[in-house]
């Protein structure tokens, strides 16, 4: 079926992965167990990532377990994708010193440059960057700010072999498997990795690692772990444009439903990997001389997203959700050629009552009621 | 001179005009002359007005785009911001970045008749096509302007749709919802004044701006009248903070009303008009 | 601002004296504000003028006593603006626990000379006798806080209400879910948002010490700590302590979990 690859990594030489990532200017993050979850954390150059981690995700609850699997990336995700690595939840955009005369100079601040590899990146969480690519630079305004952070990212895929019982990826078309977005793309099997590269970058760094070639044994093992990966999702979405289904259903009486138990407390748009809205304020000294002008992560569930001069238009939880789902799942489609939804299903887990976005649209576009 | 569109460029104020208790005209000079000079709108385009210290607001500009060296901008006093710039002085400094949006679509409107009706604050973005038509007063067919409001005291610029009235083939119509003494307008809603027009259906555009609850009842006479969905042109208000369509709060169905407004056809915006929540 | 310096007073009711500190905290940012305003009334601090008028009087503490209705309706005459600071001056404070117990037998069973305590039979958040121009909520409030409000007011614009919930302040500092990962029953996403996610930040559920949020959906929470096996009385705690006059906690804390139950 495939031609023998000569790019396996036996697990002990992933260490040589790191060092040439370091040895190319790059920090290394990867995946740590921190207060009860995966996050990305810098990799200390001679430390060796974790192994064992299992993840179980349900609506409303995530828990770790510790296995005595040599593996090192057998869990489906934590709470953060790539999202805070390129959008900051919080950052200055402008500060202002105003002199006695008060004559005012404005000074843009930029993000520096940071050169970060990102080890054990998820494809939904690559289909999700492409997504806030799409909207953080485009033809009609490209964001400095990210566009410096994104230029920095250095990222090492790994196919899931592991989705919880909250990922819905298959349905979405984004995963368990990565297509493209990434740098290197590796594969986990018991005793190493098939690695390859997407990217220049890529190349460049797998040159420079002692592979071996790819045993017929080693593809097909591969090959049955990511058809596993696909088969075990038991959630969905519809797979078709749902944007014309759900504004033919404003008035549907689930909106009222998912209101009474939603908290309209904004964790399912701060985790999702592709919500992007922000607010600005102003922030500054005491002595009036100087002002930063900053953005941070907002939310459409949220009164203040929808202010303007004394009237609030989504004063309530029900027209919140629907705002919120009716652009996730619908107008995306009008705005960026796609679904606002990668099917990581954090919005699931990570909701402290469980709603589940995949039944809860369900319910809204299916021909009853 | 600051070209980022995140971040303001400095202006100062040149004049100033209480134009009611609650209504300030604003008019700017960017202060780098470099930025001045390169500085052009369309009208129906906003500037974001920054207070220093508190924060910026989207505002239109409404003096005329021929002379865009200064730049007029009519404010409520109803939030922060607002209340902050209105107290603001000749000679005190804003920050200033813009223009933004899509404006009213002049070009298309060229040999038609041109139908104005806004409500409340809703003629300070008009204020410029009103200036432009009559600039150009053989390029267009009839020009009909109505603006209600609440109360007959809240009507500014009197002097200017007097003004206005007198150029041929110009109809100027007032209604306030209460009128005081020596008030001689429609005592009524802005639709009480669709019968005194004659309003031109063949050939014409309308540009409404102003409160929702009045389009939406202006659209529906128009619609009645024969005026087809893509000859009724609207400007739309929603949050905006970064006036880029990026921080999402404009967001309306498909559009980002700050980038893809604030003026629409409303055969583009008919599915969500008026829908509670959008 | 103006030529003149804004007058300022901090009073005190019956409080802890912790929200005072968020000024005394502001380090050398107390030298700006010497600057900016003449400090005419702060008896923690040093100056004591309680008669004069002001432009600006922050309060401290809720009103327990028939005293500190007469006091609190002469600061109100006497100040331009008036600010209520903490979860007592605009919530009730813990001490409005006593609402829902019997007065009489704990000051009969607390004091030796129980005919020496004069007190109101409810204990009250300043709003319910005088008109509040803005309420900053917090137990304690921080320095954050009241330097932004101190801006707001010396630029003469009003003070940004931050109302949104725990939960946004605490997924922008990437703090792990407490109640997600770990099962604690915490009030964050009903809590209002001001003290920057701290007890989240040290790995601890909020406790709602800064009053409900807007929109807050007690119920559903209620019923999610039911499922995270709190009995009827542990849910009632959760909602009725620091901020026992607050009206959507209260009603939450007395009603047990709402409709879910």
């Amino acid at each position: 079926m495939h031609s023998p690859l000569r790019n396996f990594l036996p697990r002990n030489n992933f260490s040589e992965l790191l060092t040439a990532l370091s040895d190319g200017g790059y920090r290394c993050l990867a995946p740590k167990v921190c207060d009860g979850a995966i996050v990305y954390k810098e990799l200390p150059s001679q430390d060796t990532l974790s192994t064992g981690i299992s993840i179980h995700q349900a609506p409303g609850s995530y828990r770790v377990e510790i296995t005595d699997s040599a593996r090192n990336f057998g869990w489906s995700n934590g709470p953060q994708g790539l999202k805070p690595l390129v959008f900051k939840s919080r950052e200055t955009l402008w500060s202002v010193r105003r002199d006695t005369n008060g004559q005012m100079t404005f000074t843009e601040s930029a993000a520096e440059p940071d050169p970060v590899a990102i080890i054990g990146v998820r494809s939904c969480d690559l289909a999700a960057l492409a997504l806030q690519d799409k909207h953080f630079l485009n033809n009609h305004n490209r964001d400095s700010h990210y566009q410096t952070r994104r230029a920095s990212l250095f990222l090492v895929a790994v196919n899931c072999t592991h989705p919880s019982d909250t990922c819905f990826c298959a349905s979405t078309g984004d995963g368990p498997t990565a297509q493209d977005g990434f740098d290197l793309l590796l594969d986990e099997l018991d005793d190493g990795f098939v690695i390859r590269a997407g990217t220049e970058a890529g190349e460049k760094i797998l040159e420079t690692l002692p592979v071996d070639p790819v045993a017929p044994e080693q593809a097909e093992a591969i090959s049955r772990q990511n058809q596993r990966a696909r088969e075990c999702q038991t959630r969905r979405l519809p797979s078709r444009n749902l944007e014309q289904a759900l504004f033919e259903n404003l008035e549907h009486p689930r909106w009222r439903t998912v209101a009474q138990r939603c908290l309209s407390c904004a964790n399912c748009t701060s985790v999702c990997p592709t919500c992007f809205c922000y607010s600005e304020q102003d922030t500054g000294t005491l002595d009036f001389t100087r002002s930063e002008h900053v953005r941070e992560w907002d939310s459409c569930f949220t009164q203040g997203h929808s202010y303007i001069h004394g009237l609030t238009i989504r004063a309530d939880t029900k027209l919140r959700y629907r705002q919120w789902l009716t652009h996730k799942l619908g107008s995306w489609h009008s705005q960026y050629g796609r679904s606002g939804c990668v099917g990581c299903g954090r919005c699931i887990s990570w909701c402290p009552v469980g709603i589940d976005i995949t039944e809860e649209v369900t319910a809204i576009v299916s021909a009853e009621t | 001179m600051n070209t980022s569109a995140h971040c303001p460029a400095e202006a100062q104020i040149i004049a100033r005009e209480q134009d009611s208790r609650t209504i300030v005209s604003l008019t700017v000079r960017l202060t780098d002359p470099a930025y001045a000079n390169e500085f052009e709108f369309q009208p129906g385009q906003f500037n974001m007005l920054y207070l220093y210290g508190v924060g910026e607001i989207p505002i239109s500009i409404s003096s005329d785009p021929a002379s865009s060296d200064t730049l007029t901008h009519t404010i409520r006093a109803v939030g922060r911001v607002s209340h902050g710039l209105a107290r603001l002085e000749v000679g005190d400094r804003i920050g200033l970045r813009g223009p933004f949006g899509r404006g009213w679509p002049l070009q298309d409107a060229r040999a038609k008749s041109v139908i104005v009706i806004t409500g409340g604050l809703g003629c300070a973005p008009v204020v410029p096509v009103i200036d432009y038509v009559i600039n150009r007063r053989s390029e267009y067919g009839r020009l009909i302007i109505m603006q209600g409001v609440k109360h007959s005291d809240d009507l500014i610029w009197r002097e200017r749709y007097e003004a206005w009235g007198k150029h041929p083939d110009t109809q100027v119509l007032l209604a306030a919802d209460m009128g005081g003494k020596q008030w001689n307008g429609v005592v009524g809603p802005v639709t009480e004044l669709f019968d005194q027009a004659h309003l031109p259906t063949e050939n014409s555009v309308a540009f409404l701006c102003g409160p929702e609850p009045m389009i939406r009842a202006c659209v529906k006479r128009l619609t009645e009248e024969g005026l087809a969905p893509d000859r009724i042109w609207i400007s739309m208000e929603r949050n905006m903070q970064c006036a880029l369509g990026q921080c999402g709060h404009c967001q309306y169905g498909d559009k980002f009303i700050c980038k893809d407004g604030p003026v629409f056809s409303y055969a583009g915006i008919r599915h969500l008009f008026g829908v509670k929540g959008f | 601002m103006s030529a003149t310096k804004a007058k300022v007073a901090v009073h005190k009711f019956s409080s802890c004296d912790g929200c005072q500190l968020a000024f005394l905290n502001m380090g050398e940012d107390l030298l700006a504000l010497f600057d900016q305003v003449d400090i005419i009334h702060f008896a923690e601090a040093g100056p004591l003028n309680r008669e004069a008028s002001v432009d600006i009087s922050f309060v401290e503490g809720s009103l327990s006593t028939p005293e500190d209705i007469h006091r609190i309706k002469k600061i109100r005459e006497k100040s331009r603006y008036v600010t209520t600071i903490g979860a007592c001056a605009t919530a009730g404070g813990l001490q409005a626990l006593r609402n829902v117990a019997q007065q009489d037998d704990w000051i009969q069973s607390v004091y030796a000379t129980p005919q020496y305590i004069s007190s109101l039979d409810q204990v009250m958040p300043i709003h319910e006798q005088i008109a509040v121009d803005f309420e900053l909520r917090g137990c304690p409030v921080n320095t954050r806080q009241i330097t932004a409000v101190l801006r707001s007011l010396l630029n003469g614009v009003t003070p940004v209400n931050e109302q949104d919930k725990v939960c946004m302040e605490c997924k922008r500092q990437h703090e792990v879910c407490a109640m997600v990962a770990r099962g604690l029953p915490c009030m964050g996403p009903v809590t209002r948002a001001g003290c920057g996610a701290l007890c989240p930040g040290v790995g601890r559920d909020c406790y709602g010490c800064y009053g409900s949020a807007e929109n807050a959906n007690t119920a559903s929470l209620g019923g999610r700590f039911h499922l995270l096996r709190l009995n009827q009385n542990q849910v009632r705690h959760r909602f009725v302590s620091f901020n026992g006059a607050d009206p959507v906690f209260a009603s939450a804390g007395s009603m047990g979990t709402g409709k879910n139950d």
